[in-house]
């Protein structure tokens, strides 16, 4: 296997053209997913931390229930990895809403330095590069990394309201209700099994815009910059598709993934092997009724969190890079006429022992 | 003389400087038209690899929806007949109960399934013009009386009033013109 | 028979307009614009009403309907009362549709909650 130490070009921790190999260790101390009830009866039900049956989470409106969701994660977070919040120097979260509401009420309560960042559905990807760049540039010891979803406040903002008749697309995808985190720490004290989870490279994604303009079919809207942020990532690194044991992205979907497969083909990579889609896996799209698959900032995030951590823990998975990504756009450039730009960020996760070195 | 040179060479660099613009424009063209071109050929794989909706079978359930919902309408006017109800009021009695019947199955959650499955069959009648005012009434209460329900109840069926009005004003207008120049006798 | 008419009638306009959606993946609510204004052309074409007389409710519960009604209301203001009716038969017509779905409407979201969907 390539060591990933041996793809710094120049300059201590500059990959290429956009990416960043980390130089002083990252390590991931905590996580944490908690989902609403049609994501715990999917496929990873049994993974996630907590499935909240209430839709509105003991709150009054949409909004706030999204908001609940973030601040039950948080709180759930720093007592699965017994931490107090004190010790947690910032969080870095976004959500899908105008503004960023949900995480400005969901995280107002903690007293803890926010950095709200808008992705679209990219948002975790970008919220752990950022909290990963803190941490190895020794700014911060603990910093945490969320993003959140709810496929009613979600539905109201872009769509209709839900008491509206209407038929979804066979190529759309169902806002997934839930919210993921992770902190991310310069010391490793969580170890499993003699395993410990490094960040250690990041690949930013631009901003690619394909001309699509159909809000239906996000897949399609997204899948060029997903493969064009996968393909960054093998030559800025240079390695191979095998480098990875799981390349992993967010909410492509079934019509996603078969672009983002043909597209990266055309330039050359066959990652059809080890590739996956969370918004493929997370509902059973026959029984569920979700068309392509799953969506939204939440998917990825509670995906990662729950199923994708476990299975690296249980030595399944040696490297994954996590790409989740988004679709920029908002009702207002849609009425406008506006395309659908979309964006993807990724992240290396490599499993490794205590110690420092790469586990085998 | 030297004056001269100097403008001799302010020359040859406006020159060289509009020759290099000239050819970063087309450069920026090319590459333009170059995205242009690959835009298009990727909306159409798009288009390929799309699922395409089962047209047939949608649109045998919007058939049986549809009919269902007008057959009920035809029900609600035998029935207001028999009630005795004047003639020139039993289409208003109808479109009466249809659009309360519609706005209790939005409240209950029942008439968005009904779409779902039937698709323009309960998007077409009248029904789901109602639909259209109640779901976003209930949706949007959270956001205050005026601006929530207020504002907001309008946001898929006032498109439609408007350009109903608008349309028939228009048709209205030109029969008018016509009648009053003595172009048509009706 | 009046029943199976406005079955048929009614179920063929849904069909139709499936169709369209299918085909052009309008939002529903351009459909229901569209609707509106081609039963508005209709019904001045004279088109229309010869519809409602056969299949009654199979004609007037979609909203093509509706602009059919519109256009009468229209009409019949402009030969009562000549230019102002122009601007008064619209509304008058279509008074008990959009007053009932207001009115319903409100009262509705006083009643019910928002609700979560499953499918």
């Amino acid at each position: 296997m390539q060591n990933i130490e041996s793809c710094i070009t120049a300059n201590d921790g500059m990959a290429g053209k956009q990416s960043v190999i980390f130089s002083k260790p990252v390590y991931l101390t905590g996580y944490v997913s908690i989902v609403g009830q049609k994501e715990g009866q999917g496929p990873l039900g049994k993974w996630f931390d907590e499935i909240i049956e209430d839709p509105m989470v003991g709150r009054d409106t949409w909004e706030e229930a999204e908001s609940e969701l973030q601040a039950r994660t948080v709180s759930r977070l720093l007592e699965k990895s017994q931490y107090k919040k004190e010790d947690i120097r910032y969080i870095f979260a976004g959500d899908l809403l105008g503004q960023l509401i949900a995480t400005s009420f969901g995280l107002e309560k903690y007293d803890i330095p926010v950095f709200g960042l808008y992705g679209a559905c990219s948002t975790m990807a970008e919220a752990m590069s950022l909290a990963s760049v803190c941490v190895s540039s020794g700014y911060a010891d603990n910093v945490i990394a969320l993003a959140s979803s709810h496929f009613a406040s979600a539905e109201k903002q872009f769509r209709y309201p839900l008491e509206y008749g209407n038929q979804r697309a066979l190529a759309s995808t169902w806002t997934v209700t839930g919210c993921g985190a992770v902190i991310l720490s310069s010391r490793c004290n969580n170890a499993q099994n003699g395993r410990a989870i490094r960040i250690t490279a990041m690949t930013t994604g631009k901003i690619v815009d394909y001309g699509v303009k159909d809000s239906m079919n996000m897949g399609a809207c997204m899948a060029p910059a997903a493969a064009d942020l996968i393909a960054s990532n093998f030559t800025d690194l240079n390695v191979t598709p095998d480098f990875y044991d799981l390349i992993v992205t967010g909410d492509l979907g079934s019509v996603g993934k078969q672009i983002v497969l043909q597209l990266l083909k055309e330039k050359g990579y066959d990652i059809s092997n080890n590739y996956m889609d969370c918004g493929i896996e997370i509902f059973d799209s026959a029984k569920q009724d979700t068309k392509a698959g799953g969506s939204g900032c939440g998917c990825s995030a509670v995906t990662l969190c729950s199923y994708l951590l476990g299975q690296m823990y249980a030595g399944h998975y040696q490297r994954i890079l996590f790409v989740p990504t988004g679709a920029l756009l908002s009702t207002v450039s849609y009425n406008e006429g506006k395309s659908v730009p979309g964006i993807a960020h990724g992240v290396v996760l490599e499993c490794v022992n205590p110690a420092g070195k790469e586990a085998m | 003389m030297d004056e001269e040179k100097q403008q001799d060479n302010l020359d040859i660099v406006w020159n060289k400087d509009t020759m290099q613009k000239e050819k970063e424009q087309r450069f920026r063209e090319h590459i333009r038209d170059k995205e242009q071109e690959r835009n298009e050929q990727y909306n159409k794989y798009v288009n390929e690899v799309t699922p395409k909706p089962d047209s047939v079978g949608d649109c045998i359930k919007a058939f049986i929806t549809g009919g269902c919902i007008c057959v009920y309408g035809q029900v609600l006017m035998e029935l207001l007949k028999k009630f005795n109800v004047a003639e020139k009021n039993i289409p208003l009695w109808t479109t009466i109960l249809l659009i309360l019947t519609s706005v209790l199955l939005t409240g209950l959650n029942i008439y968005p399934r009904i779409t779902t499955w039937g698709g323009a069959g309960s998007l077409v009648p009248i029904t789901g013009f109602a639909n259209s005012v109640a779901a976003p009434a209930i949706e949007y209460k959270k956001e205050g009386q005026v601006f929530g329900v207020g504002a907001k109840i309008f946001t898929i069926a006032g498109p439609v009033i408007l350009y109903g009005i608008l349309c028939s004003w228009i048709c209205g207008l030109i029969y008018w013109v016509l009648h009053t120049f003595g172009l048509i006798q009706i | 028979m009046v029943f199976i008419r406005a079955f048929l009638v009614g179920g063929i306009i849904c069909l139709l307009t499936q169709i369209l959606m299918d085909k052009t993946k309008l939002m529903p609510g351009r459909i229901m614009v569209l609707l509106v204004c081609t039963g508005v052309v209709l019904g001045a074409l004279g088109i229309y009403g010869p519809f409602v007389k056969f299949a009654q409710a199979g004609a007037t519960v979609p909203l093509l309907g509706f602009g059919n009604l519109l256009w009468k209301g229209v009409y019949e203001a402009v030969l009562e009362n000549g230019f102002i009716g122009l601007f008064q038969g619209g509304f008058k017509a279509s008074a008990v549709g959009i007053s009932a779905a207001l009115i319903f409407g409100y009262i509705a979201s006083l009643i019910f909650e928002p609700k979560m969907k499953k499918k």
